[in-house]
C-alpha cells in the first residue's frame, strides 16, 4: 500500500509500486494537465512537484514524473498543474499570460509546475535562480524570450518576501491556494513506511534510487518488478566530514551534493560544475550511486569523483567491502561488483589548499545534455612539484576512463606547456573513442586534448597558442 | 490582446489529443514498423503475436478496404509495407489491443522475414542514380551563361544543410470514434483536416462526408502534422472500420522520431559572379533535395527552394535547378520555411564564399544587392521591397559601426574567445505556391443572446491563429471578445480546408471571416435602420451600441441581433474567400505565386571559446516587415519562436541516420533542440511598421514562417567567428555548425570524418 497526498488529497494505491507516477496522475486520476512529452526526462512537460518533510520543515523539489515511480511518491506531497490552480489565474500562470510565454501551451503545465516549486523554495529569488528552476523545460514555440520576461516578473515579486515563510507568502499573493497551509501536518500523519522496512535493503529485490536511468532503459519492464526503494534508507543518505576525509551516502541526489555545505566550502567552483550537468528536475532525482552503478561512460559524476580518487564501499546485505571507484568499471556496462551488491556509499580526501580540482564538459547543447566529452583532474602541488595527479575522462571509450598513464606521468613535474602537451599525448593512447551521435572518434580525441589544457588554463591561467 | 487559451494552458486544462476522455471499448494500436531501409518483404508472421493477452486484431496491408495508398501530390506511399519497405519506421502492421501496454507487448511477437536491397541514403548518390521523385526544375531570369563572362569575380563552391527534427512537444496522434452508419469521428492532431479527411477516405472506402474530423488544438506542428499526420489517422480509421469500436493511437516520442519525416536535407553546387562593384550579375546553382523514400511533400517543397535560392537579392541572372532525390529515409516533409530555408543558405553560402575571397565582409555584398520595388525575381514577380528600408533601420537602430569596432576590438584583446557577427536579411513569399490552395471558408453564428461562435479552417497550433479570428469578429462587429467563441476546426462544419500552412492561415481564414462577419454586419445594419427610421448607411456598431451618424442610440448589440432573429433574418452566414491576382504558370516558371513578401534584417553576434569549441550567441538584433501588426504580443512570439528554431537547425540540432538508413538521433537524449541557456542573451525586435496596403488580413503581414530563415545568420557569425581565430580556414558551408565542427574548423581538423547524412 502506498499513501501519499496528490495535491489536495490523501491518496491509498495498492497499484505495483513500479508504476510510474506519470501514468497514475493521468491515466487513473486523469489529471491531464501533465503531459508526456519524452518519457525520458528530457523535456519537463511532466513535471511534479515532491514535498517532504526534512528536518522538521516541508521542502518541495521537482521531478519528472515520467522517471518517478509511486513508491517514490510514498508518504509525500505530489503537486501537479491542476493542484497550483487558484480561482482564475494564479500569479505565475498571470505571468505567462500577460508575457505571451504560452504559445501551443503543452510545455506551459511543466514551467507552472517547476515555478510553483520555486516560489516555495529557498533560493535566492532574482531572474537567475528562476532560470535555473525551468533548466529542465523545453519550450519548442517560444524561443524563451517570452518566458525569461515573465520568470523576471516572478522572480520579482518573490524577492519581495522578507518572511522565511515562502508557503505562507506564496498563498498570501496568490501564487498557490491555501491548501498549502495545510500539508505539513497532514504528511505529518502519514505513517507510510514502517522503520523495518527502511532498516534493511532487500538484495533480491530490483533495487531503485532515483529511477533517472532505470525507467529510461528499462521502463517497460519496471513496472511489474518487486523494487526495493533506496532513496529513503537512512543508511545510503547523508554527507559527512571526518577529518579531511568526506563521506557520501549513495542515495545522495545530485542537489543534495549542491546544497551540501561541505561540498559548498572545497569545491569553490561546484556551481559552475554543476550546472554543466543535466536540469534541476533530473538532479534533484539523480543519486551519486546510480550513476556510478549505471555505468555510463560518460557519466558526469563518475568522472569527477573518479578524479578525486573516490573509494566505494559495496555492501550485500551481510559483509561490505572497497573498491576504489577508478577500478569499478570491467567493461561496458560491467561492474566490479556482485549482482547483489549496492553502493552503500563512498569516501575521498577533499582538497586540500594546494589541491587542484576541475571538471569539464562539452556536448552538442551546454546543457541538460550529455557530454561528448567529459573530464576531471584532480593535483596537488608541493614547492612547485605535483605530487598527485589523478585525470578521467569520459565519452572516449566504453567505460568512464582512469588516464592512468597521462595522470602518472604528471607526477614529480612542473607544470609548463610542454608538460601538458606531452600528457595530452600520452592520454590519446589510452583512449579508444567511437564515432556516435555525439561527435567523431576524431574530434573527441582532440577534444579531450582541449579539455585537458582548458583543465590548465582553468587552474593555472596556462597560455597555449 | 493575449492569446485567448492562455487562460487554459496556464492551468493544465487544455484539452489535447492525450487528454480527450477515453470511451469505452477504446482498443490502443501500436505500428509495428520496418527495422531495415530497403527490402523486399518474404512473409509477415503476425500468429504468435495475435495469441498476445488483449490482442483483439492486427492488421496488415491485406486488410486495407480501400486503396493502400496515403500519398497526398504523388500516389507512391502505401499506408502498409505490402511487398517492400522503402525505409526504417515504415508501417507494416497495426496492434490492436486492449491496453496500451498490451499492443506494446505483442509488437515483439510479430516476425517479419525482409530480404534486404540496398539502401541509398545519401541525395546525390540517388540522383546519380536517377532515383528521382519528379523530374528536376529549373528556375531562371536572364543568361547566367553569358553573363559569367561579363563578372570581374566568379567563385563556385558547394554547402549542405542537414535536416531538422520538428520535436513538436505533443507527439503525433488519432483517436477514431464509430458512429451509426458507418460513420467514423476522428480526433487528429493534424495541420490539415481534409487531407487526413482525404487519406482516410482513400484507405477505408468510404465517402468524405462519412469522415468528420475534429481538431481542438495542437501541441505544436510547425509543419511535421501537415501531411505527416494522416498515416495515424488513417490506421486508427481503418483499425475502427474493421473493428467498429474506438481506436487510439498516441506516439510515443521514438516511435514519432524514428516514423516520421523531417525537414529535408539538401546538398548544392553554386556558382556566384560579380562586377567591380560588387553587384552579384549571375548566380547558378544545382540543389539536391533528400526527399526520403516518398514524395509526401517534397515537390512543394523544392518549389520554394528555388523561389527563395536568391533570398532578398537583385539578380539579372540567375540559373537554378533543383532535383528531388528519392532516397530510403523517412519522407521528408513540410517544416517552418517549407525548403525556402535551405534556398536562402546557398545565396548565403555563396555571398560569404565571395566575401571571403574578396576579403571584404560579406554584409558589403548583401547590402548592395538588396531587392528594390519593382524588381524582378526569376521566377517573373516583381515586388513590392522593404529590403532596404528593413536593412537601414537596422544598422542605424542597433548601431553596426560600433557593434562592428566592439566585435574587432574584442579579437585583437581576447586569444581564447573570439566574437563574429553576421547580417542576415530576408524575403519570404506569402501565398501557398500551389495556387489553388490559397482558398478558405468561415461560418459564423450569431446566437439571440448576442454570443458569437465562429469556426474556419484553421487550426491552431500555438501560432494563435484562433487569437486573431476572435479579433477580426470582436473588430468587424465591435463587440467585446468575451462574447466570442472560436470552435474547433471540424470538417463538418467548414469543408475543404487548406492545411494550416504556409504562413498563410491568418490571412485566409480572417478574411473569410471577415467577410461572414460583415455579411451578418450588413443585415444587422438593415434591421437597425429599419427600427430607428434611418438609412442603412448611417448606421455603425460602436462597443457595442448602434450609432447613428456617429452619435450612440439606445439600441444595443443583444437588442439589435434579437430584433433581427424576431423579424426572421439570418444571423450565420458562411463565407469562402480566394486570394486575388496570384498564379503560376509551371510550363515557363514563371508567375506571381505570392500575395506579398516579408521582409526583415537580423544582425547576430556570437562568441566562441576557442579551447573548446562551444559558443553562445551574444545578441540577435532585428528589424521585420510586420505590416501592421494586429497582434504584437502573438507576433513577437512568432518571431523569437521562429528565430530560436532557427539558430537551432542551424547550430546544435543534428540528425544523424547511420548508412543503412537507421535514425541515431533517435531521442531527446540525442538529438537537442535549443533549451533556455542556448538561446541569445538578448534578441531585440523592432517593429518595422508600414502602413502600405497588402493583401493580408488587417493589413498585419504573416509572421509565422519568416523568422525562421533569421537563424541561418547563426551560422554566418560562426563562420565569422571561426575565421577570426583561423585565418587559414577553408569553409565547408557543412550546417548545422555544431561545436564539433566549430572545433575542428578552428583546428583546421574537419572533414577526417562526418556524422551527417547530406
Amino acid at each position: 500500500m502506498i499513501q501519499f497526498i496528490l495535491n489536495n488529497n490523501e491518496i491509498k494505491t495498492s497499484l505495483p509500486k513500479g508504476t510510474l507516477l506519470l501514468d497514475f496522475i493521468r491515466y487513473h486520476q486523469r489529471l491531464t494537465g501533465t503531459k508526456i512529452g519524452c518519457r525520458e526526462g528530457d523535456c519537463g512537460a511532466c513535471s511534479v512537484l515532491v514535498g517532504e518533510i526534512k528536518n522538521n520543515e516541508l521542502y518541495y523539489r521537482s521531478a519528472t514524473s515520467c522517471l518517478m515511480a509511486i513508491g517514490n511518491a510514498n508518504g509525500k506531497h505530489i503537486v501537479t498543474v491542476e493542484g497550483t490552480n487558484i480561482e482564475g489565474l494564479n500569479f505565475i500562470q498571470q505571468s505567462f499570460a500577460n508575457e505571451g510565454a504560452t504559445q501551443c501551451g503543452f510545455c506551459t503545465p511543466g514551467f507552472m509546475v517547476a515555478l510553483a516549486g520555486y516560489a516555495l523554495s529557498k533560493n535566492k529569488k532574482n531572474t537567475t535562480t528562476a532560470i535555473e528552476a525551468i533548466n529542465g523545460n523545453i519550450c519548442r514555440c517560444t524561443g524563451y524570450k517570452s518566458i525569461e520576461r515573465a520568470v523576471t516578473i516572478i522572480a520579482e515579486k518573490l524577492a519581495s518576501n522578507k518572511s522565511t515563510d515562502s508557503i505562507g507568502f506564496a498563498i498570501e499573493h496568490q501564487f498557490l491556494p491555501d491548501y498549502f497551509s495545510s500539508i505539513f501536518n497532514r504528511l505529518i500523519s502519514i505513517h507510510s513506511t514502517s522503520k523495518n522496512e527502511l532498516a534493511t535493503i532487500n538484495t533480491g529485490y530490483k533495487l531503485l534510487a532515483g529511477g533517472t536511468d532505470l525507467y529510461v532503459q528499462q521502463h517497460e519492464t519496471m513496472v511489474d518488478s518487486d523494487i526495493d526503494f533506496l532513496v529513503a534508507k537512512p543508511q545510503l543518505n547523508g554527507i559527512t566530514q571526518v577529518g579531511n576525509i568526506c563521506y557520501v551516502g549513495g542515495a545522495t541526489t545530485v542537489t543534495d551534493l549542491f546544497e551540501s555545505n561541505i561540498f559548498l566550502q572545497h569545491f569553490p567552483n561546484l556551481s559552475t560544475h554543476i550546472k554543466l550537468v543535466s536540469s534541476t528536475p533530473i538532479r534533484n532525482m539523480a543519486t551519486l550511486a546510480g550513476n556510478f552503478v549505471n555505468a555510463s561512460p560518460i557519466g558526469d559524476f563518475t568522472i569527477f569523483f573518479m578524479a578525486l580518487n573516490a573509494q566505494v564501499i559495496l555492501n550485500n546485505g551481510k559483509n561490505s567491502r572497497e573498491v576504489p571507484l577508478q577500478q569499478l568499471y570491467k567493461g561496458y556496462k560491467q561492474l566490479a561488483k556482485a549482482e547483489d551488491e549496492y553502493i552503500e556509499q563512498f569516501y575521498f580526501e577533499l582538497p586540500a589548499a594546494n589541491s587542484y580540482f576541475n571538471f569539464e564538459k562539452v556536448c552538442k547543447r551546454t546543457h541538460l545534455d550529455i557530454a561528448s566529452v567529459n573530464t576531471a583532474i584532480n593535483i596537488l602541488i608541493e614547492q612547485n612539484v605535483i605530487t598527485t595527479a589523478h585525470i578521467a575522462a569520459g565519452g572516449i571509450g566504453p567505460i568512464p576512463t582512469y588516464l592512468v598513464q597521462a595522470s602518472n606521468f604528471l607526477v614529480g613535474k612542473s607544470i609548463g606547456i610542454k608538460l601538458i602537451e606531452d600528457c595530452i599525448e600520452l592520454a590519446k593512447t589510452e583512449i579508444a573513442p567511437i564515432s556516435d551521435v555525439r561527435g567523431t572518434a576524431a574530434y573527441k580525441s582532440f577534444l579531450l586534448g582541449q579539455l585537458i589544457k582548458a583543465h590548465f588554463i582553468q587552474l593555472f591561467g596556462l597560455q597555449f597558442n | 490582446m493575449k492569446n485567448i487559451d492562455s487562460y487554459t494552458h496556464t492551468r493544465g486544462e487544455s484539452i489535447y489529443l492525450d487528454d480527450i476522455a477515453i470511451v469505452q471499448g477504446t482498443l490502443y494500436a501500436a505500428c509495428f514498423d520496418a527495422t531495415i531501409a530497403h527490402g523486399k518483404i518474404v512473409s509477415i508472421d503476425i500468429a504468435e503475436a495475435e495469441k498476445c493477452e488483449g490482442v483483439v486484431k492486427i492488421l496488415t496491408h491485406k486488410d486495407i478496404t480501400g486503396q493502400n495508398q496515403i500519398g497526398g501530390i504523388i500516389p507512391d506511399e502505401p499506408l502498409l509495407a505490402a511487398d517492400e519497405v522503402h525505409f526504417c519506421g515504415m508501417p507494416i502492421a497495426l496492434v490492436l489491443a486492449t491496453t496500451e501496454q498490451e499492443a506494446r507487448q505483442a509488437l515483439k511477437k510479430i516476425k517479419v522475414h525482409i530480404e534486404s536491397l540496398p539502401v541509398i541514403t545519401n541525395a546525390r548518390e540517388a540522383a546519380a542514380k536517377n532515383k528521382l521523385i519528379i523530374p528536376p526544375r529549373t528556375f531562371s531570369i536572364g543568361n547566367s551563361t553569358n553573363a559569367f563572362a561579363t563578372c570581374t569575380h566568379v567563385f563556385t563552391g558547394q554547402c549542405n544543410t542537414n535536416g531538422q527534427e520538428h520535436l513538436y512537444i505533443e507527439t503525433q496522434g488519432a483517436y477514431a470514434i464509430p458512429q451509426e452508419n458507418g460513420v467514423i469521428k476522428i480526433y487528429s492532431s493534424t495541420q490539415g483536416p481534409t487531407a487526413v479527411q482525404r487519406a482516410v477516405c482513400k484507405v477505408t472506402g468510404l465517402g468524405m462526408h462519412q469522415i468528420e474530423i475534429d481538431v481542438t488544438r495542437l501541441g505544436g506542428g510547425f509543419g511535421g502534422k501537415e501531411d505527416q499526420a494522416n498515416t495515424w489517422a488513417a490506421l486508427c480509421a481503418l483499425a475502427t472500420h474493421i473493428t467498429k469500436r474506438p481506436v487510439k493511437y498516441a506516439l510515443n516520442r521514438m516511435e514519432d522520431m524514428r516514423m516520421t519525416g523531417k525537414r529535408h536535407p539538401y546538398s548544392s553546387d553554386f556558382k556566384i559572379g560579380l562586377n567591380d562593384d560588387l553587384k552579384i550579375i549571375a548566380f547558378e546553382t544545382t540543389t539536391y533535395q533528400n526527399a526520403g523514400a516518398a514524395a509526401d511533400l517534397s515537390p512543394a517543397v523544392m518549389e520554394r527552394t528555388l523561389f527563395h535560392c536568391t533570398n532578398t537579392y537583385f539578380i539579372p541572372n540567375v540559373t537554378a535547378t533543383a532535383f528531388s532525390c528519392k532516397t530510403n529515409l523517412p519522407p521528408n516533409t513540410a517544416f517552418r520555411g517549407f525548403g525556402g530555408p535551405q534556398g536562402m543558405f546557398i545565396i548565403e553560402s555563396a555571398i560569404a564564399t565571395a566575401a571571403d575571397a574578396l576579403e571584404v565582409d560579406a554584409w558589403i555584398i548583401q547590402q548592395k544587392n538588396l531587392l528594390k520595388t519593382g524588381d524582378e525575381l526569376p521566377y517573373g514577380q516583381k515586388v513590392q521591397s522593404e529590403a532596404n528600408e528593413c536593412w537601414d533601420k537596422a544598422f542605424v537602430k542597433y548601431d553596426m559601426a560600433t557593434l562592428q569596432k566592439n566585435v574587432a576590438n574584442f579579437n585583437d584583446n581576447n586569444t581564447l574567445f573570439k566574437k563574429g557577427i553576421s547580417v542576415m536579411p530576408i524575403c519570404f513569399g506569402i501565398s501557398f505556391t500551389n495556387t489553388l490552395m490559397n482558398q478558405a471558408s468561415a461560418l459564423v453564428h450569431v446566437y439571440t443572446d448576442g454570443t458569437v461562435a465562429v469556426s474556419t479552417g484553421a487550426v491552431e497550433m500555438g501560432q494563435g491563429v484562433n487569437t486573431k479570428m476572435v479579433q477580426v469578429v470582436a473588430n468587424t462587429f465591435s463587440i467585446s471578445a468575451t462574447k466570442i467563441k472560436v470552435n474547433s476546426t471540424n470538417t463538418y462544419r467548414v469543408a475543404n480546408t487548406s492545411p494550416s500552412a504556409a504562413s498563410a492561415t491568418a490571412d485566409l481564414n480572417g478574411k473569410a471571416t471577415l467577410l461572414a462577419c460583415t455579411a451578418i454586419l450588413n443585415r444587422l445594419k438593415s434591421v437597425a435602420a429599419d427600427i430607428l427610421h434611418v438609412a442603412d448607411s448611417s448606421i455603425s456598431i460602436q462597443n457595442e451600441y448602434v450609432f447613428v451618424d456617429n452619435k450612440i442610440s439606445a439600441l444595443n448589440w443583444g437588442t439589435l441581433v434579437l430584433t433581427a432573429y424576431n423579424k426572421r433574418i439570418s444571423l450565420s452566414e458562411s463565407s469562402h474567400y480566394a486570394t486575388p491576382d496570384i498564379y503560376f504558370d509551371k510550363a515557363t516558371e514563371k508567375g506571381h505565386p505570392f500575395a506579398y513578401h516579408v521582409y526583415g534584417t537580423a544582425i547576430t553576434e556570437v562568441t566562441i571559446d576557442c579551447i573548446r569549441g562551444t559558443y553562445q550567441f551574444d545578441a540577435v538584433k532585428l528589424v521585420h516587415d510586420f505590416g501592421n501588426s494586429m497582434n504584437p504580443l502573438i507576433d513577437l512570439g512568432q518571431i523569437e519562436g521562429g528565430l530560436v528554431q532557427g539558430i537551432g537547425w542551424m547550430t546544435m540540432e543534428e540528425i544523424v541516420y547511420d548508412i543503412n538508413g537507421k535514425l541515431k538521433s533517435n531521442a531527446l537524449s540525442t538529438y537537442k533542440v535549443p533549451d533556455i541557456y542556448a538561446v541569445p542573451k538578448c534578441i531585440e525586435i523592432d517593429f518595422l511598421q508600414t502602413e502600405k496596403n497588402n493583401a493580408a488580413i488587417f493589413n498585419s503581414k504573416a509572421v509565422g514562417e519568416p523568422p525562421l530563415m533569421y537563424g541561418i545568420g547563426a551560422y554566418f557569425a560562426l563562420h565569422n567567428a571561426v575565421k577570426n581565430f583561423n585565418k587559414k580556414l577553408t569553409p565547408t558551408f557543412d550546417a548545422p555548425f555544431t561545436p564539433e565542427k566549430v572545433l575542428m574548423n578552428l583546428y583546421n581538423k574537419y572533414g577526417v570524418e562526418s556524422n551527417s547524412n547530406k
